[in-house]
């Protein structure tokens, strides 16, 4: 029985426990406080939905033992081209936002593949300078912001200015166009489900994980786990390296466009440099470590960390009349990330 | 030379490793200034001896050793190599251990250097001490000069040729002021011909100065020409001890690999077919520590071909370089169509297949299950296990096939494990051994290279790897190319036998050709040269 | 897949080359300086002055990157830790109003043992992570950004957030200054004016240049902070020749060769990181007492990267960094913080383009210089194979 115990807090880690036994105590808490549990857990689901394709697009580099996606960056810039580009041609409703898609997947999935050729050139590194390259990314972007001939008049600064918002809202273009499809509220509104982003989210997840059930998808797999045995298996290594930075990076870009079209505004400029944290640290805590993620990581982390993100707010500063959640943010995802890069593991480099 | 008392005294010293034997009854003894010569084949338990020596955690680790060691007049039970540093013994290993970026004082002086008082001491500590580089540069020269060559001492480690970083290396332990006992593990086996003959010349002088040296090699002339005494260890025993006055290199080969041939081939199949099913021609591999630099034989359809040598010679890197994992040049081809080198996939292709000696770096998913390991080479290279949907478009992974072929390994190699979801990493080393073999039966292939498939096992699964190999190649007529460290291995399965040395092949022969010969072989260099050449080109055509 | 004849015909390519590229970051910075510097317009006296100036505020936070480096650990991310501890004590210094050379003093005193003590658990953590240093410590800087802010938001002010239970004693760091407390009682503003310390340093000991010309114009220099700086550097000197400086320089270079020489491995990469860190503490000392404000949640997160970027314009690299690397470093970097928004208005008409451009530099040259130091340590492992292949 204690071996049972034992073998379980080995697997989940401590950090990981002691995290969902906190969010249990927040949803525990919360009717004492005046917090409702329907609409706490309606406003983690929305977050869950919103973030859920931005943490997905960690598991492919994973896999291929790339290393934590901290490049997140570049496949969120492909994403807001697309929806710049989008709101640009006044594309509207459903197909405004297939039209997104349409133009961020073949940008995404180019940057993907430069940024692989970078990775390629730096394997064991990979992490700090996905971390800058991400960086970079953004400010080059900054510039182009500046500089790119937008000229909607929704998009672009009021006074007689050139050069694009910080944020745009995406009301009368494809504003919850995902959120409200086949959604469905409970008790007056208290409770919102936005069916369509699940679906959406759903769709993805299943995706990424056939790929993985495929020839090439497993090759990755055997890349990430043993680069030299994939090689002697007649494996190209940077090829499969290639492929799943690439479908990282693409799978960033759409899952911008479900945040925005849930969140309401595209957020230019600095907007996406620490986007990429939040996701690691989501899946981190979903239980995947620096080389092996599974979709149950995936959507385990996400609840995890974004009901983190909501109960805090609204339980703790109910408790102590304080805001204090977003020092509970920035300790519990850094602590997370921290605690995957210093365990020790089996993996041999 | 030997003085009154012995500087170091071995007496019954034995070793088993979890009920393994490895070392037994070793007792000799060596005086001041002395050279000893120890000689062996790999395994004849030359290094589990100088661990003990030297007081290794790997021995204490283990249950420590028997028997008593004496040096310098009193019982010598070193809990650490810095035990044995203090004591005064000094070790050259095999790899270097140089940095780079430090000149030749500071490596021949590291963690030793002199150092200056300065105020700062009173507060942080020694460490603080500054460095007396002058003097430092003193005693480098020293240690140096007693070495017996010359080097500007500024020199960076980096910019020396190999066998300069040698000297430094052995410099390095001499600067200790009371190293009594110097150890050399094959100092000699990376320099050229004109470097080794430096040295032999600069370990006499140091010999003639008081120190005792331990030298171990497998250069027979150089023990010969060098050491006052020569010890022989086959099996974990001292089967001679002898002087060199006494004795050739032609009889210490003969000790070494021993004369107890019985086990000797008795395999004498009709050789159905004289077609030739590997052919390699002047083929270099650059795989680190095993260079082959020019190795030229063919292999028959149907036939077991060894290919034997001792450790470093360039064995293991013929059959990395033919299936492509280390740079490789040369003609390979695969029945009368060369194939192209360098690429995995194209020697997976030509239906080769390759057990690595390498099991957990190469060989292995360690992380992944039993089933995954034995089935991704067959579904990458020939798309088994994989159900094709959409037409085609989507190669789907048949996991229900790779359980079936999994099941069906487990069974057929008796692997010892919960279940084909077992993690290959939790297998014992002959289990894990059992899957790679697995692997590379369930691709069908027609040549078969196993690299050390004995390596690390247990006897039961030792058997059992070598009767499946057998059995594979009389049943479905695989040729096999086995390479191994263990001689008598190779005689109990193989047809032939190529033996390597120095990256070249120096001779093949039949598996019954007596062992001594092959001993001979493998001592290389001082063999005499005629007839290696056309034998290793022609096979025993 | 160079055949052993072929590597041979490369070498004195391969030389200019490697030559190239250890210099190429300092090489494109004087450029691209040469080039903005005119279209900016400003003056050479303003420039100088602001050089001067930059130096003296800079030179001492990017000196406290050296000692890592030279123990192998890469550029030490984990630096915004003891830039914290500095913060820590200048937020309690102006509490108590201690002002001048003492007051910075004091900070420095009490910022040493905070410093220290994060050293310790950064070192620590770091050694559970060999190989990755980096992005573990830059890591760990957020983390303890995240206590940091815990404890300057919450638990330090006039009266605590959290008060022990059945105790009435507040968990708290007492601030009175109803200037440094945010209304509510706790938590510190987010922007300090450190009045008393202003310049106290730079002001100890400094003259004035008169510089003729057409606009007469002084140029201010702060020789009480050079002199310290100078100080530092001969520290940095006198280190390396001490017996702690060789152990660092033979970790870094080999870990387990040092180790099997009886090094105390671990202990030795504690100790660089402890000190970096401390000395990252006096550096933002130094740094803000020239700034004059204090930007409480945000200075020392800048303090790392503008740090780090500076010392790799310089031409340090993640594994080699010099005195040199320093000085030429912040004065290219500042230069071209200086010069960018000008220029950039000049050229576009946006001033914010240029200031993009400078955060993208920051960035862009840290991932150049961690891309490059991995590529050469790929291709010198390449080579060292090629060496090792011999004559065939």
């Amino acid at each position: 029985m204690g071996g049972h115990v034992r073998k379980f807090i080995e697997n989940a880690g401590w950090p990981r426990i002691i995290i969902g036994l906190f969010l249990l105590s927040l949803y525990a808490a919360a009717p004492f406080v005046n917090v409702r549990v329907l609409t706490s857990l309606s406003d983690t689901l929305v977050r869950v939905g919103m973030n859920g394709v931005l943490v997905l697009a960690m598991v492919p580099m994973v896999q291929s033992g790339c290393g934590l996606n901290f490049g997140l960056p570049l496949g969120i810039i492909a994403g807001l081209l697309g929806a710049t580009t989008s709101v640009q041609f006044e594309a509207r409703g459903l197909a405004g936002f297939g039209f997104a898609i349409l133009v961020a997947v073949p940008i995404a999935a180019a940057l993907g593949f430069a940024y692989a050729q970078i990775l390629n050139r730096v394997k064991g590194e990979e992490m700090m300078i996905a971390t800058y390259v991400g960086f970079s990314s953004v400010a080059v972007m900054c510039m182009a912001w500046l500089l790119l001939p937008f000229d909607s008049p929704v998009m672009i600064w009021g006074y007689g200015g050139t050069g694009l918002r910080t944020t745009i809202s995406t009301e009368g273009f494809w504003r919850h166009v995902l959120s409200d499809f086949a959604a469905f509220g409970l008790d007056g509104g208290a409770f919102y489900f936005p069916t369509g982003m699940f679906l959406f989210f759903f769709m993805m997840l299943f995706l990424v994980w056939a790929f993985f059930r495929t020839k090439t998808g497993t090759a990755i797999t055997a890349v990430g786990s043993n680069p030299e045995f994939a090689r002697a298996s007649g494996i190209d290594v940077n090829r499969m390296r290639t492929i799943s930075v690439m479908l990282s990076t693409v799978l960033g870009a759409l899952g911008i466009l479900v945040y925005d079209q849930s969140f309401g505004f595209i957020q230019l400029y600095m907007g996406p440099l620490y986007m990429a944290f939040p996701a690691v640290a989501a899946i981190l805590l979903g239980g995947a470590s620096v080389n092996k993620a599974t979709m149950v990581n995936v959507v385990v982390g996400t609840f995890l960390f974004q009901g983190i993100l909501t109960m805090t707010p609204s339980v703790i500063n109910s408790l102590l009349q304080s805001d204090m959640s977003e020092v509970i943010r920035i300790i519990v995802s850094n602590g997370m990330i921290l605690y995957a890069l210093t365990r020790k593991t089996q993996v041999k480099r | 030379m030997a003085q009154l008392e012995p500087l170091l005294t071995m007496e019954s010293v034995g070793k088993e490793f979890f009920g393994n034997r490895v070392l037994s009854d070793v007792t000799f003894s060596l005086g001041r200034g002395e050279i000893l010569g120890l000689v062996g084949e790999n395994g004849a338990g030359k290094s589990t001896l100088m661990n003990i020596l030297f007081g290794m955690p790997v021995i204490s680790g283990t249950g420590g050793f028997e028997g008593k060691i004496f040096f310098d007049g009193r019982e010598a039970r070193f809990s650490s190599p810095f035990d044995a540093i203090d004591a005064g013994i000094g070790m050259v290993h095999q790899e270097f251990s140089l940095l780079p970026g430090f000149t030749v004082t500071e490596n021949i002086l590291l963690n030793r250097e002199s150092t200056k008082y300065n105020l700062l001491v009173e507060v942080f500590g020694d460490r603080l001490r500054t460095l007396d580089r002058k003097d430092m540069r003193r005693r480098a020269e020293a240690a140096v000069s007693a070495v017996g060559f010359s080097i500007d001492p500024d020199t960076l480690a980096s910019e020396m040729p190999v066998g300069h970083k040698q000297f430094t290396e052995i410099a390095r332990e001499i600067d200790r002021s009371h190293t009594k006992l110097l150890v050399l593990d094959e100092p000699t086996a990376v320099l050229a011909e004109s470097e080794a003959e430096m040295l032999v010349q600069s370990l006499r002088g140091l010999s003639k100065k008081g120190i005792s040296i331990i030298f171990i090699s497998h250069r027979l002339q150089e023990i010969i020409d060098l050491c006052d005494k020569i010890v022989v260890l086959r099996d974990g025993s001292i089967v001679k001890e002898t002087r060199p006055a006494e004795t050739d290199i032609f009889q210490i080969a003969n000790l070494m690999v021993g004369r107890n041939v019985e086990s000797a081939a008795e395999r004498r199949r009709s050789m159905a077919s004289t077609d030739v099913a590997l052919d390699v021609d002047k083929l270099w591999v650059d795989m680190p520590g095993e260079t082959v630099r020019d190795a030229t034989f063919s292999v028959q359809k149907g036939e077991i071909f060894g290919i034997g040598g001792l450790a470093g010679q360039g064995k293991l890197g013929i059959a990395n370089g033919i299936m492509g994992l280390f740079a490789a040049g040369g003609s390979v081809s695969v029945k009368g169509r060369k194939m192209r080198l360098n690429d995995p996939a194209a020697s997976l292709a030509s239906d080769m297949a390759f057990v690595s000696e390498d099991r957990r770096g190469v060989g292995l998913l360690l992380d992944e299950s039993i089933d995954w390991n034995i089935a991704f080479t067959a579904m990458q290279v020939h798309d088994k296990f994989v159900k094709k949907l959409l037409g085609g478009l989507v190669k789907w992974r048949d996991d229900a096939a790779m359980q079936a072929a999994a099941e069906e390994y487990i069974k057929i190699l008796d692997i010892k494990c919960t279940s084909h979801r077992q993690r290959a990493v939790e297998l014992s080393g002959g289990n894990q051994q059992k899957v790679c073999l697995a692997k590379a039966f369930v691709v069908s292939p027609e040549i078969l290279f196993v690299s050390e498939p004995t390596r690390g096992i247990d006897v039961g699964a030792k058997r059992l790897v070598l009767d499946t190999l057998k059995r594979v190649n009389e049943e479905l007529g695989t040729t096999i190319i086995i390479t191994s460290s263990e001689l008598e291995e190779l005689r109990s399965l193989c047809d032939r036998i190529a033996i390597v040395d120095s990256g070249r092949i120096s001779g093949i022969r039949p598996a019954t050709d007596p062992a001594p010969e092959f001993g001979l072989l493998m001592m290389g260099g001082e063999l005499p040269e005629t007839g290696s050449d056309i034998d290793a080109k022609g096979g025993d055509a | 897949m160079s055949g052993p004849c072929t590597s041979k015909r490369f070498k004195t390519s391969d030389n200019i080359k490697h030559f190239l590229i250890s210099n190429s970051v300092p090489i494109i910075f004087i450029g691209l300086s040469a080039l903005a510097i005119p279209v900016s317009g400003f003056s050479a006296a303003y420039l100088i002055q602001e050089m001067l100036t930059r130096l003296a505020r800079n030179s001492f936070l990017v000196l406290s990157l050296l000692i890592p480096i030279m123990a192998g650990m890469g550029l030490n991310f984990g630096m915004v830790l003891g830039a914290m501890a500095g913060q820590i004590g200048m937020i309690l210094v102006t509490d108590w109003a201690v002002v001048g050379i003492p007051g910075l003093v004091l900070a420095a005193i009490i910022s040493m043992p905070i410093a220290a003590v994060l050293g310790f658990v950064c070192g620590n953590v770091l050694n559970r992570a060999k190989g990755r240093e980096m992005v573990t410590s830059y890591i760990l800087g957020f983390f303890i950004n995240g206590i940091y802010q815990f404890v300057v938001l919450y638990a330090i002010g006039i009266r605590g957030m959290i008060r022990i239970p059945f105790t009435g004693i507040d968990l708290k760091i007492p601030v009175t200054n109803p200037q440094l407390v945010l209304s509510r009682g706790y938590g510190i503003r987010n922007a300090i004016n450190l009045t008393g310390l202003r310049h106290a340093l730079d002001n100890a000991v400094q003259f004035d240049i008169p510089v003729g010309g057409a606009s007469p114009f002084t140029i201010n220099v702060p020789a009480s902070t050079y002199l310290l700086i100078a100080a530092f550097c001969l520290f940095i000197v006198w280190f390396r020749r001490t017996k702690l400086g060789q152990d660092m320089r033979a970790i870094g270079q080999d870990m387990a060769a040092a180790d099997s020489a009886g090094i105390a491995v671990e202990r030795t990469r504690v100790i660089a990181i402890m000190t970096s860190t401390v000395l990252a503490a006096f550096g933002q000392i130094i740094f803000l007492q020239n700034i004059g404000t204090m930007n409480t949640y945000n200075s020392h997160d800048q303090t790392g990267m503008f740090s780090i970027a500076a010392l790799l314009i310089g031409g340090a690299t993640v594994s080699k960094a010099s005195i040199a690397n320093v000085f030429i470093g912040v004065s290219l970097f500042h230069l071209m913080f200086v010069v960018s928004p000008m220029a950039g208005k000049e050229l576009i008409g946006q001033a914010q383009l240029g200031e993009y451009f400078r955060v993208f530099v920051s960035y862009g040259i840290i991932a150049v210089a961690l891309v490059l130091h991995a590529w050469k340590r790929y291709q010198e492992r390449e080579r060292a194979r090629r060496d090792l292949r011999g004559e065939a």
